[in-house]
């Protein structure tokens, strides 16, 4: 099986967990995490709509016609008003073989846009789908941006097109996180390039965020400041390096081939701790067979990270209501005073109901 | 989340079946609620697809957009929905009663009195999830500038008559969902979740088909079993056996069921367009309905569930008494109600875009304020509530252990009878706190004088001493029943039961100049969006 390479999402979601010691080895031996999923039978369910797929490109091939003259446009008036207006646009031929050289030929365009921009100001370049590679836990990753610009100062900027509406000059604000942690990732790879340069070209942290106007297909803009992202997302990276050591943990002849049967797979999957929260299930493929590991072990944590944080020392949701019924605990604790005194509250106002809420229910099936 | 609601959601999980998070309903139903089930496409910005709109639960009316890219098939979309939305919301600007609002007089500056127009009930707007309230207030937007061929003859592609009123609407309705505790506009998932604690985490209770599954599993089944299938089980094609509530579509549904029969739709119109006689065109008009017919199916098979688990949900609501202070709330709804029609009658323009500054400061102390009463409110009418303010040490509740009559020092002593009152519960109470108990329904105010340890020494009883300050009438004796008596149970609270707001604002003319100053001298009504060839909605 094909390793999958790491793209900016699977980079920005390892940000979002980032104790999770079972993604941070999936995602860095490079395992398609979505066919060991299903494998494991419990599938992810991400998927995207054709019609979202579609429409996605065609905004983007509209955004950059006419040789990127109107993303230019938006670029100088939204980041960059004190520079010369671009007049025509210089789009350079990234085209070339393999993702190892489609690294290198975006590394020479960018460099020769930088010296450019220096040598005769005023000139804009654009970098249609550049490749950008970005080392990651020892092995590189070729990550792909929509544009890259570089400024008649030989400054860099990420742009990003997305295909969801900025209405009133307002776009989804998680939405827009999303794509603030892709770009973040993608500034960083081009600091990376920027420092083999000498001198080395700035990469601005104002990312162009380009977007449908309200209720047409026009393109807007607006500049998106990623500095958090970026500066979460670095340090994400360096402690990814730790997935030597993790592996080292690891019993010799693991292997997650999705070929395996199903129970010496779980049993791999196992030998690496995960940390599940409920916010993995948008961002992770391996979300539901975590979360149903999770369920089996009664770990509070599946209620989410605010409950694991309220309850102490107590993690499994049988040890919280033995503390709560006073059958377990140190009544010292005050954790567990806590949990006894909302256990009686709870059953007092229960039992005060003007009409009793409790009778309705069945017994518990268990 | 309190301790409180943690716990139940922990019982839930043991027992399989989600646990009461409220013994009473929050929130007012209507009797005659019109429900949407709306879906839209993906990738366009809200798009609509189709959708099951009505008031009778046995027979909503389906609307399909069979190719949602088409300008004129999404007109005919909203002004089917404008027909079944605008009847139901004016049956209700008719029935009114008289009451009375205190307005300022512009002669003489006073607060008076003034006889106005309430309507008796309000229409009420059901969606299934949070997302559908705001595709609401997107519909709203997307209508509400449009121009019809009247108002402008020479706009193009002008909109069916009544859709940008249908916009003003929707505006409104959305725009009331953001006032806490407010009943115009509900997403099913946020009310269920209010008055239950499921076995999973806030983020799974937004499914609909989950959440439903926890409350009331089917018979022998258990909560978490039920809910898991609800989420993820599929049949032999892949799809979804619950489908998701919308309004956005399964991307597996999009790909493998909806996009061919799209395409089935198109070829058939340019098959029709491109007829050459009439008995051809009569062949392909047939082959163009059966393709029209399919999507319409398509769209019934994936909102019907929906539609009656929102109904289920309803029922579910109901079974819960309503809470004493929904009425109230209710009220207000219907004043909301009621001063949008007179603004429609009036003819004043749309809502703007943008809100300027007063009115958006006012906008959010009405929300802030209202946030305020919802939570005093609920804990009043609720004991389960009531129990989690009394955790956070906001509320106390105990018995009265002695009546000691007590006079103030003024030169007409009134009533000031120190009352002690015996809890286990350890409220947070500054020196001279102020705090209230509810005396029929009206908030009475005392003062915290002092505290013993109670015989169980710390952490158990404590005898709290308060002096009563209000309620008490006029005489030298208190009046009868308003001085709690040895024996009694009472419950007092440490926040204020009928919060008020801040200061007033100014009137929009007297905007301060930090504050970008009055607007313009005259209203210029606001432009309708630019209509492009690709326009989404």
């Amino acid at each position: 099986m094909p390793a999958k390479a790491l793209d900016a999402r699977a980079l920005a979601a390892l940000a979002a967990n980032p104790g999770c010691r079972r993604r941070a080895i999936l995602d860095g031996a490079g395992v398609n995490k979505a066919a060991l999923a299903s494998a494991l039978g419990a599938p992810s369910v991400f998927g995207q709509s054709q019609f979202a797929f579609v429409r996605g490109n065609a905004f983007e091939a509209k955004v950059k016609a006419d040789g990127g003259t109107e993303l230019l446009r938006l670029a100088h008036e939204k980041l960059d008003r004190a520079a010369e207006p671009p007049a025509g646009a210089h789009v350079p031929d990234l085209t070339a073989q393999g993702p190892e050289g489609r690294t290198a030929r975006t590394e020479l365009a960018l460099r020769e846009a930088t010296e450019a921009a220096t040598a005769a100001p005023g000139a804009w370049t654009l970098l249609d789908h550049p490749m950008l590679a970005l080392d990651v836990a020892g092995s590189p990753a070729f990550l792909e941006p929509d544009a890259v610009v570089v400024h008649p100062d030989g400054s860099w900027t990420v742009v990003e097109i997305k295909s969801f509406p900025m209405l009133d000059g307002a776009a989804d604000p998680a939405k827009v996180g999303a794509a603030a942690r892709q770009a973040a990732v993608y500034v960083l790879a081009l600091e990376r390039v920027a420092a083999r340069l000498e001198p080395s070209p700035r990469v601005r942290h104002r990312i162009l965020l380009v977007c449908p106007k309200d209720f047409s297909n026009l393109p807007t803009a607006s500049a998106v400041d990623v500095r958090k992202q970026r500066a979460v997302t670095a340090r994400q990276l360096d402690r990814l390096t730790r997935i030597e050591e993790i592996a080292d943990t690891l019993p010799e002849g693991t292997c997650f081939s999705p070929e395996l049967p199903a129970e010496r797979l779980a049993a791999a999957v196992e030998s690496v701790p995960a940390t599940y929260a409920p916010e993995c299930l948008s961002a992770c493929e391996l979300a539901f067979h975590c979360r149903d590991r999770s369920r089996a072990a009664g770990a509070v944590t599946r209620l989410g990270r605010p409950v694991r944080a309220e309850l102490g020392a107590l993690t499994t949701v049988e040890e919280v209501l033995a503390a709560a019924r006073g059958e377990a605990g140190d009544p010292d604790d005050p954790t567990v005073a806590a949990l006894r005194r909302a256990a009686a509250l709870r059953a007092e106002a229960l039992a005060d109901a003007p009409v009793p809420v409790a009778a309705r229910e069945v017994a518990p099936c268990r | 989340m309190s301790l409180i609601a943690t716990l139940a959601r922990l019982e839930a999980v043991s027992t399989g079946r989600a646990q009461p998070a409220a013994t009473v309903r929050h929130r007012h139903l209507s009797a005659r609620p019109l429900v949407f089930v709306p879906l839209t496409t993906a990738g366009e910005a809200g798009a609509p697809l189709g959708a099951l709109v009505g008031t009778d639960r046995d027979a909503p009316k389906l609307l399909a957009v069979p190719q949602p890219r088409d300008r004129d098939l999404r007109f005919a979309f909203l002004s089917e929905l404008a027909d079944v939305v605008l009847p139901y919301v004016d049956g209700f600007a008719d029935a009114v009663e008289a009451a009375e609002r205190a307005e300022t007089d512009p002669e003489t500056g006073k607060r008076i009195k003034v006889e106005v127009e309430l309507c008796a009930d309000a229409p009420q707007l059901i969606v299934p999830s949070r997302a559908g309230i705001d595709l609401v207030r997107l519909l709203g937007r997307s209508m509400r500038f449009r121009r019809t061929a009247e108002q402008d003859p020479e706009a193009p592609f002008p909109a069916p008559p009544r859709v940008p009123l249908l916009g003003r609407w929707l505006t409104h309705f959305g725009e009331r969902a953001r006032v806490p505790g407010s009943s115009l506009l509900l997403a099913t998932t946020d009310v269920l979740s209010r008055h239950w604690a499921t076995g999973q985490s806030t983020l799974e209770d937004q499914h609909l088909g989950a959440l439903l599954a926890w409350i009331d599993p089917p018979e022998g089944r258990l909560g978490a079993e039920a809910a898991q299938e609800a989420e993820l089980a599929r049949d032999a094609d892949g799809q979804l056996l619950c489908p998701p509530a919308g309004p956005a579509t399964d991307p597996a549904f999009d790909n493998k069921l909806l996009a061919p029969a799209i395409e089935r739709y198109d070829r058939a119109r340019t098959a029709l367009a491109a007829a050459e006689d009439g008995l051809e065109a009569d062949d392909r008009l047939g082959a163009l309905t059966a393709a029209e017919r399919e999507i319409r199916a398509l769209v019934e098979s994936r909102t019907r569930p929906t539609w009656d688990a929102v109904w289920r949900g309803l029922d579910l609501l109901r079974e819960l008494p309503e809470g004493a202070r929904v009425e109230e709330r209710w009220t207000r709804d219907r004043w909301s109600f009621t001063s949008h029609r007179d603004r429609v009658l009036a003819g004043e323009p749309p809502q703007p875009r943008r809100d300027d500054a007063v009115t958006a400061a006012n906008k959010l102390a009405v929300r802030e304020r209202e946030q305020a009463r919802l939570e005093a409110q609920e804990a009043l009418d609720d004991p389960l509530v009531m129990a989690g303010r009394r955790l956070a040490g906001e509320a106390f509740a105990g018995e009265v252990v002695d009546v000691v009559m007590a006079y103030s020092d003024s030169k007409r002593p009134s009533p000031r009878p120190l009352v002690t009152v015996r809890t286990d519960d350890g409220p947070h109470l500054g020196e001279r706190a102020r705090v209230y108990r509810s005396l029929g329904g009206k908030p009475q105010a005392a003062e915290f004088v002092g505290r013993e340890d109670g015989p169980g020494g710390d952490g158990g009883e404590t005898l709290l001493v308060l002096r009563i300050l209000d309620k008490m009438g006029r005489g030298k004796e208190p009046e009868a029943g308003s001085v709690p008596e040895k024996g009694d149970r009472v419950c007092f609270t440490l926040f204020e039961h009928e919060p008020r707001g801040g200061a007033k604002l100014p009137d929009p003319e007297e905007t301060p100049w930090t504050h970008g100053g009055p607007p313009g001298e005259e209203a210029v009504p606001e432009a309708a969006d630019p209509v492009t060839e690709e326009d989404l909605l």
